[in-house]
């Protein structure tokens, strides 16, 4: 079963609906006991850093997700999800995030100058440090949906992923148990579908 | 890089496509669900659903369609017809739609689109319009294009994007339904001022009007069309191969 973390951010319909395409269980939650027994965890996210992250750190949840990142659980973020899990943030002022992955979410306007923000649409996927087991079942350069403002930086240790958008934009991020996809892996078609397949085939404690 | 989207766009009335889909000429396919999943295995890259039931049982019927294609189709959704208030964005966004497209919801309450971006973002609020040249203006019509607005186009859509709208889609009155391919001067004068994707909408006849739509305007993001995907003039699959051997980004 894999546990999709509730904190009011966003909607998880199609999330829910993606796992149970491909024959996996996925319970919406805000219950640390459903995180414990659960054998992966999302964490989702649209919207605005801080919101967000002030959101989550009022769910009460943080101090569960790190216990069972702790015991080497899988955990994956999405979108605004994985930028939670950087250092900090400076949209619209400078925030913290979870800190478990070293680096920064900078406006890709500070990067690209004459292309339209948000990066939104489908773009091609680059590997990075090698084919990560989250790729297992597709290719590089297969496409994946993108809508995002801002974008993961100084974060090349961790990244596993990369789509050129006017510069190299962090598209996915990994360290160990800890993963995050910059874009929408539950609307990115059969190639979204495969990555959320080769997650929920990582095992606890066993992922690289 | 970013590739270029093909949408398809379906009318939906009392839960069924309005006009079937030939497949192959071998049976008429009136179900959206059914069709959402065909288009996306021939590789669209978003899908329209285009709402114009008239009574609130036929609104339910289409929420209803919406959640069952949501379950079942993994490529963005957007949701159009019969949007005037954010009450409205939130029944569709909560059946599984990304994107909310906004009309003649918009020259009524010139707000909706600004309040809606607010509450959901921009990247969720979509103002569609239907422009025609009257003595050389681009005028913006309303009510599926019977009626002048007197708006001027051009300052409709920069107050649109001023207020929120993440992307625009550009119907051309004057080329809708001839098949002589998109409006490219309309589409100019529109990008040139506008600076959040923008989709063309109305007059491709075959995969040559997309090439040239996307070789003359390299600012347009995507092309959008209806009866020619359905009735199988345009194979997407085909489109897509067409524009990448023409080096334009497509995803096959």
């Amino acid at each position: 079963m894999t546990a999709i973390i509730d904190y009011g951010v966003g909607n998880l319909f199609s999330l829910v609906s993606s796992f149970e395409k491909i024959g996996e269980k996925a319970v919406i939650t805000a219950d640390p006991a459903v995180l414990e027994q659960a054998e992966r965890i999302i964490l989702p996210g649209v919207g605005a850093f801080k919101d967000a992250a002030d959101k989550l750190n009022a769910s009460g949840l943080v101090p569960a997700l790190f216990a069972q990142i702790e015991k080497g659980k899988p955990v994956m973020g999405i979108c605004l999800g994985m930028q939670l899990l950087f250092d900090k943030s400076f949209e619209y002022g400078e925030h913290d995030g979870l800190g478990l992955i070293s680096g920064e979410i900078r406006p890709i306007a500070d990067r690209v100058s004459d292309l339209k923000i948000p990066h939104m649409g489908w773009n091609a996927l680059t590997f990075e440090h090698g084919k990560h087991p989250l790729f297992n079942y597709i290719n590089e350069g297969d496409c994946v949906y993108f809508v995002h403002s801002f974008c993961a930086v100084n974060c090349e240790t961790d990244r596993i992923a990369w789509s050129e958008y006017g510069a190299d934009i962090t598209a996915a991020v990994a360290k160990g148990n800890v993963m995050g996809c910059q874009f929408h892996p539950e609307k990115s078609g059969d190639v979204g579908l495969a990555i959320l397949r080769a997650f929920c085939e990582m095992k606890e404690g066993s992922t690289c | 890089m970013i590739t270029k989207r093909i949408i398809p766009c379906l009318d939906v009335r009392d839960g069924q496509v309005v006009k079937g889909v030939n497949f192959g000429g071998l049976r008429q396919v009136a179900s959206p669900v059914e069709l959402a999943e065909y288009y996306s295995r021939c590789g669209a890259d978003e899908l329209v659903f285009y709402d114009i039931t008239a009574s609130s049982d036929g609104r339910k019927l289409f929420t209803d369609i919406l959640r069952e294609t949501a379950k079942n189709v993994f490529i963005p959704l957007t949701v159009g017809g019969g949007i005037n208030t954010v009450d409205d964005f939130d029944r569709v966004l909560k059946c599984g739609a990304d994107k909310v497209s906004v009309n003649s919801g918009a020259i009524r309450n010139p707000a909706l689109i600004g309040e809606a971006a607010k509450l959901y973002g921009d990247q969720c609020a979509v103002l569609s319009v239907d422009v025609k040249r009257v003595d050389g203006e681009l005028r913006v019509y309303a009510k599926g294009g019977r009626e002048n607005t007197g708006l001027d186009a051009i300052e409709w859509i920069k107050r649109g994007v001023d207020s929120g709208a993440g992307e625009i889609v550009l119907n051309s009155i004057d080329t809708d339904g001839v098949k002589g391919g998109f409006d490219l001067p309309m589409l100019e004068a529109v990008c040139n001022v506008v600076s959040v994707p923008v989709i063309a909408s109305g007059g491709a006849g075959n995969i040559a009007d997309f090439i040239t739509l996307f070789k003359t305007l390299p600012k347009v993001d995507a092309g959008l069309a209806a009866s020619i995907f359905h009735f199988g003039e345009v194979e997407i699959a085909d489109l897509k191969q067409e524009m990448k051997k023409n080096g334009i980004p497509a995803r096959v």
